[in-house]
């Protein structure tokens, strides 16, 4: 069988792209750089791949909001060949930057381009850029990325811009009810808590969230540093584990597309 | 609209400043006053009908047609959602001691130029500027004189009440210092499809409610707001020069009149050129211009001044010293040569280690790796920037040597951040703060923000570093940013050959920068941050990211043979350097620009950021161009080598200076310095017996030095690239203090580059040799207690030192720079690169304050297995630790001498024939598995460490100073907790491994001086058996984490 194609996004200012890669890879997957630019030019085309990644980074420096100038690249100049990536089963992946590129240009959480924006990632209440293991507690959701994760996992954040808000009551709602909410941080037992556990102040300690489908999924921790024993802060005392514990969400979307594409 | 000017004259095109008093925060309370004035009545000329956009109704009025319009933006956060940087403000303004002030609000600023239609005004507002969710905006045409309406009605629409009594200042960039935003802003807005937008210019308006009163908002200005090297305040005077910058002046070939010139006439042209340049340097100048029978054009003495900068040229340390050492009466004297030549360079020749792979050749040196790839190390210097504006001068530190790393061999792919700062305490007194200076916390926070800034947008872990603190770096901070590349073993070599292209690529090209080598070969003074205005950049990461990315997939296509980067002294130094041997013609005005108006002499000497020079053969130049364009890199070909000897600059098809390449790199004359030392004559204080040694010791802990940086660390992305595999921080809570860092360049493999420093001047207070041998020393404990080995490590030598004119100075210097030599031969450790960065002193007036002379060793060595490496948290009660090495009574430069305000004269020796065997003994024990945990003592000697590794790892720990290995004569327990000796290791052994532990380290000084237990307590028992310190490790934890908190 041919192997799973995955486009990684690279936009100026990009700069996960590579152990974003390197994950994918050890999934199992085919993984492949496409500029913004290759896409505009139609030097690459998405419609080539099963999997669109947008990894973490500053794309454009992060001017004029996280993400904001990566989204309305997308949403203005590739509308129609994004368009029918998302329409046609295919899944993304949107890491820290990726995620804000997602939530600005409105595909999260609606999974359509066309949306307004229902929600945002500004500035983490602590004022801070901060670097830091979180615990992720999984909810029930529909993502397909995160199927058979039911245990809290542990991933680092690094972000300035990760405070994760609904804009109104309805939509908190709407993602809850439709088990669209897939991370909540928690503290290291698993409860509810608040910074440092939440990083940044995210409403309803909201980590990462799906489309109605499940197949567009983003987040603001990094599953990609923590794909293998060594990159986990405690590997020196709590022992070297074979894996790390976000290679699994890589291989979940991986295994999906060969399953069902 | 705003009237269009255009001035000819060429001062005019320098940042302008709100007074007229270049680039000076302009006197307080009345402009300050006249500026809220001038907004709110601003505010009130508009007909909200006609000009008022808010959400909802859109129209947004008249001036838009045909006509370039300027814009303002305001964008501002919306009512019920928080603004973390406005409550950060607010609570810096408490910091200062000024109360009244209710609420801080701020509102970011765009001023948008072009042509533009309503709809498209619209759009910018709502699809660009703003995050709908959280943010509003408002947009309006700017007016150059508001027609003053009675002075009825509210405050602005749409804000909360309690800004209508508000105060109002609005901070902008000075024409010319660019920020990065503005090219976005375009960038933005041609996605949206709107074509005429043409310039951008941001700015920041901040409101305060509440009881202010003039004197205070100056001093809030002055303190937090404004930096008045960069800013200004926005006028209506400056916006005008703002939005419309006048021209600079036409093309002029300047001519200086050398030929006939008396010294005192050759004395002034250096300085009123700033050249920097002495007497002697000018006098050789001249009699080379005299044989060439013309007189010298402005870039000709522009490039010889440039690369003649100790900057570049390093001529004190390689130029003629004449030493004079005095200790206890005995007199010796000798000349040297070539300072570094005699040293640090010999002891690499004469180690000639295998796996050197270029050494004090390149950009950077170059050791292996692995089969395939090597990797490179470099640190530089960026002190006399960052005094002047913290955030700019550090982000752009970092940018350069990244671009060191880039310009090495045919590039290197950047893989890891080192930064090591030495600052004025944080606590310093706001009175005692010398004019014109910043006061360290702002100094601190600017430094650390903008190396956050630079390296996280870079996407490059920055995962080692050292802060340090003393009054003397008040007007002059230590900003040292070193990088780690990963090169392919066969892309080390560059070669330049006649013929080929000099290609300049990156970022534009404008006036910043314009003597920045030069500046920094001067001492800082109360007027720094008027005559060095241009010295000053703000770094643009995402630039810098595009380059690297584009060179790095051109140099694996071959499409170049040799690379550099455009640092200090510019194209001059670059392309100076690139055709040292052969010769090179350019044409300066190929050299794509940020702004018109720049003369050829400073297209030459520019120092602006994010650029680096190729050589390039012709056949290969479309292709290498095409790729960078595809990448968003601007690319030129400027000009090309040649095989003349000289270097030939034109400037519209007119010659504008011709230099010989002989003259131009071996035309410095040589100076014999003097230089002098003599041990500074100390005593050992007299210290009584303390009372409380808990009390000591929660004090060392709170020391700045020594506590928790935890506040800076995590603002560091010190884990992108996936690679970090020994982070930072480690322990049961991710809080503890790890000794050195260790990152996978490649993912797929677990080899791993490990990173450390040493550095302490107070050593260097004492004696300068010592401080040396101690910096190398420590740097490489670091690496041991990791559980690396010596035998792949190399270190890069950093001397940041005052004026070398000064023979004691200078002396110090070449003591230090023996140590160096001698350590390096000990350890067998070869130098790889290195830099040094003299001058660093403010002068106030007559009074002078020099820095301390501080070396900072940084150290790289190769670790095959990460998988065997150790952290320094205690990890199991029950487990014994180990104390290695001897603690003698080395009080002197310590940090417990230090608390109590003394130096002292007992300086830590390293001993040259023991250590390095015991560090290697060490190395092997972890190796074989026999210790858990590690740690080195330093600062706060044993008693710092040990409590670090017991509350890293959530333990308790009891420990016997009688079981600690020292000489008899050592019978002090204030002094066996606080000594800093060197070489000793503490290592946690489980009882099991003990009997095999102590046979491996069999005939070292060993004691087995301690237990972890589950009691979270941190127990000492004194000599004579009673208990002398008993504390919760909590609190010890707390006392360590203390200082930074809340920043």
């Amino acid at each position: 069988m041919a192997k799973v194609r995955v486009a990684i996004l690279k936009a100026p200012g990009t700069n996960c792209d590579g152990e974003t890669a390197y994950a994918f890879e050890l999934a199992g997957a085919q993984p492949e750089w496409v500029w913004v630019e290759e896409l505009k030019t139609n030097r690459k085309k998405l419609e080539d791949y099963q999997i669109l990644a947008i990894p973490g980074g500053f794309t454009y420096g992060d001017d004029l909001g996280a993400g904001k100038l990566l989204a309305n690249e997308l949403k203005y100049r590739l509308a129609e060949s994004l368009d029918s990536f998302l329409r046609r089963d295919k899944l993304v992946i949107g890491i820290c930057n990726g995620f804000q590129m997602l939530v600005k240009a409105g595909i999260l959480p609606s999974g359509k381009l066309s949306t307004e924006q229902e929600a945002t990632l500004s500035w983490n209440d602590s004022g801070k850029f901060e670097d830091r293991w979180v615990t992720l507690k999984p909810e029930f959701n529909i993502c397909v990325w995160t199927q058979g994760i039911e245990e809290p996992i542990e991933l680092p954040v690094a972000h300035g811009e990760g405070k994760f808000s609904p804009k109104d009551q309805t939509v908190l709602e709407h993602l809850l009810g439709y088990g669209q909410i897939v991370f909540h941080y928690c503290d290291p037992q698993g409860k509810e808590a608040g910074y440092p556990w939440n990083p940044n102040g995210s409403v309803g300690n909201i980590a990462g969230i799906c489309d109605p489908s499940g197949r567009i999924f983003g987040l603001m921790p990094h599953p990609e540093r923590h794909v293998a024993g060594l990159q986990h802060p405690r590997w020196t005392r709590e022992g070297l584990a074979g894996e790390g514990q976000g290679l699994q969400i890589f291989r979940n979307g991986v295994r999906w597309v060969e399953k069902h594409l | 609209m705003l009237r269009r000017r255009r001035a000819t004259q060429r001062g005019e095109a320098n940042p302008p400043s709100p007074s007229g008093c270049g680039g000076r925060l302009p006197s307080p309370a009345s402009l300050l006053l006249g500026v809220s004035l001038w907004i709110r009545r601003r505010r009130r000329s508009w007909d909200p009908a006609a000009w008022h956009s808010q959400r909802g109704s859109r129209e947004v009025a008249k001036p838009a047609l045909n006509t370039q319009t300027d814009w303002r933006f305001v964008i501002r956060t919306r009512e019920g959602f928080s603004d973390p940087d406005a409550r950060k403000l607010k609570e810096d303004i408490a910091d200062l001691g000024i109360q009244g002030v209710e609420k801080v609000s701020i509102v970011q600023v765009y001023y948008v130029g072009g042509v533009l239609t309503s709809q498209e005004l619209q759009q910018i507002g709502e699809k660009l500027l703003v995050d709908s969710i959280v943010q509003e905006y408002e947009v309006e045409a700017v007016h150059p004189e508001p027609p003053v309406r009675p002075s009825t009605g509210s405050g602005r629409t749409g804000e909360s009440k309690d800004f209508i009594h508000s105060q109002v200042v609005e901070v902008a960039y000075h024409p010319g210092v660019r920020d990065p935003v503005e090219d976005s802003l375009k960038k933005g807005a041609l996605d949206l499809g709107i074509a005429g937008l043409r310039q951008v210019h941001t700015a920041k308006e901040y409101a305060f409610a509440g009881s202010l009163p003039a004197e205070q908002l100056t001093r809030i200005c002055d303190r937090l707001l404004v930096n008045a090297t960069v800013q200004q305040i926005v006028t209506p005077e400056n916006l005008e020069r703002l939005l419309n910058p006048p021209a600079g002046s036409p093309l002029s070939i300047e001519t200086v009149h050398l030929m006939q010139a008396s010294d005192t006439v050759l004395q002034r042209v250096s300085i009123d050129h700033q050249l920097s340049l002495n007497l002697e340097e000018m006098r050789a100048i001249q009699a080379y211009f005299r044989t060439q029978k013309r007189e010298p054009t402005l870039i000709e003495l522009e490039t010889l001044a440039q690369t003649w900068s100790e900057h570049c040229k390093h001529k004190t340390l390689r130029g003629p010293i004449q030493y004079t050492e005095e200790i206890d009466g005995k007199i010796q004297k000798r000349t040297i040569q070539n300072l570094l030549k005699s040293t640090i360079m010999r002891a690499t020749e004469e180690l000639n280690r295998h796996g050197c792979l270029s050494v004090f050749e390149d950009n950077s040196g170059v050791i292996e790796f692995d089969e395939e790839f090597a990797v490179c190390f470099k640190v530089e210097t960026h002190n006399h920037p960052s005094a002047l504006e913290p955030f700019g001068g550090a982000s752009t530190g970092v940018g350069g040597v990244i671009r060191d790393i880039l310009g090495t061999g045919l590039g290197a792919k950047p893989i890891a951040s080192t930064d090591v700062f030495c600052f004025a305490p944080p606590d310093f007194p706001a009175e005692k703060v010398p004019p014109g200076v910043l006061h360290p916390r702002r100094v601190i926070k600017g430094v650390v923000a903008g190396v956050k800034d630079y390296g996280n947008k870079m996407g490059i872990p920055t995962v080692n570093g050292a802060v340090l603190f003393d009054d003397r770096f008040v007007g002059n901070p230590l900003v040292y940013c070193g990088n780690v590349g990963l090169i392919p073993k066969d892309k080390v070599t560059k070669q330049v050959s006649p013929g080929m292209q000099i290609v300049l690529a990156g970022g534009r090209t404008g006036r910043d920068g314009v003597h920045g080598a030069t500046f920094s070969s001067l001492a800082l003074t109360t007027e720094s941050e008027v005559v060095s205005a241009t010295a000053v950049q703000i770094g643009d990461p995402i630039t810098e990211k595009k380059l690297a990315d584009a060179l790095l997939l051109a140099r694996d296509q071959g499409l170049f043979s040799a690379v550099t980067d455009c640092g200090a002294g510019g194209l001059s130094s670059a392309v100076g350097e690139m055709a040292a041997d052969s010769g090179a013609k350019v044409f300066l005005e190929r050299v794509p620009l940020k702004y018109t108006g720049l003369t050829p002499a400073e297209i030459w000497i520019s120092e602006s950021q994010e650029r680096m020079v190729l050589a390039v053969a012709p056949a290969d130049l479309d292709r290498l161009l095409n790729l960078f364009r595809e990448h968003g890199v601007e690319a030129t070909a400027v000009g090309e080598f040649t095989d003349s000897g000289w270097l030939e600059l034109f400037h519209a098809g007119i010659s504008v200076g011709k230099l010989e390449m002989d003259f131009l790199h071996g035309g410095v004359p040589q100076i014999l310095r003097p230089a002098r030392w003599s041990p500074p004559g100390l005593k050992e204080p007299e210290i009584p017996v303390p009372s409380d040694l808990a009390d000591c010791l929660l004090k060392s802990l709170s020391r700045w030095e020594t506590c928790s940086k935890e506040w800076i660390i995590r603002q560091y992305d010190h884990e992108v690239q996936g690679g970090s595999s020994l982070k930072p921080l480690v322990g049961v809570a991710n809080q503890g203090p790890s000794d050195a860092a260790v990152v996978r360049p490649r993912l797929d493999s677990p080899r791993g580059v490990v990173l450390s420093n040493g550095i302490n001047f107070r050593y260097g207070d004492i004696d300068p040799y010592w401080m040396a041998l101690l910096a190398v020393e420590e740097a490489l404990r670091q690496i041991v207690a990791v559980g690396g080995s010596l035998e792949s490590v190399a270190i890069l030598d950093n001397f940041c030192w005052g004026d070398p004119t000064r023979p004691e100075v200078l002396g110090s210097l070449v003591r230090a720079a023996q140590g160096c030599y001698d350590a390096a031969k000990a350890f067998g450790v070869p130098f790889i690169s290195g830099k040094d960065s003299l001058h660093n002193e403010y002068r106030v007036g007559e009074k002078v304050i020099p820095i301390p002379g501080t070396l900072l060793i940084s150290a790289i060595g190769i670790v095959a297995d990460a998988a065997r490496l150790v952290s320094m948290d205690a990890k199991k009660a029950g487990s014994r630790l180990y104390l290695v090495g001897s603690t003698k009574p080395e009080l002197g430069g310590s940090s417990y001498y230090a608390s109590l305000g003394f130096l002292g004269a007992s300086v830590p020796q390293v001993d040259l024939a023991q250590s390095p065997l015991l560090m290697s003994a060490v190395s092997r024990a972890i190796g074989q598995g026999l210790a858990v945990s590690a740690h080195d003592c330093s600062e706060g000697g044993l008693a710092v460490a040990a409590a670090e590794m017991a509350f890293a790892g959530g333990l308790g720990l009891t420990l016997e100073l009688e079981k600690v290995p020292r000489p008899t004569t050592l019978t002090r327990e204030d002094f066996i907790l606080f000594s800093e000796s060197p070489t000793r290791f503490l290592l946690e052994v489980p009882e099991e491994k003990s009997a095999d532990f102590e046979r491996a380290l069999a005939g070292f000084p060993l004691g087995k001086i301690g237990q972890f237990q589950k009691e979270p307590v941190f127990r000492v028992i004194g000599l004579g058996g009673q208990s002398v310190i008993d504390v919760a490790v909590e609190v010890l934890q707390e006392a360590w984490q203390a200082p930074f908190k809340g920043w």
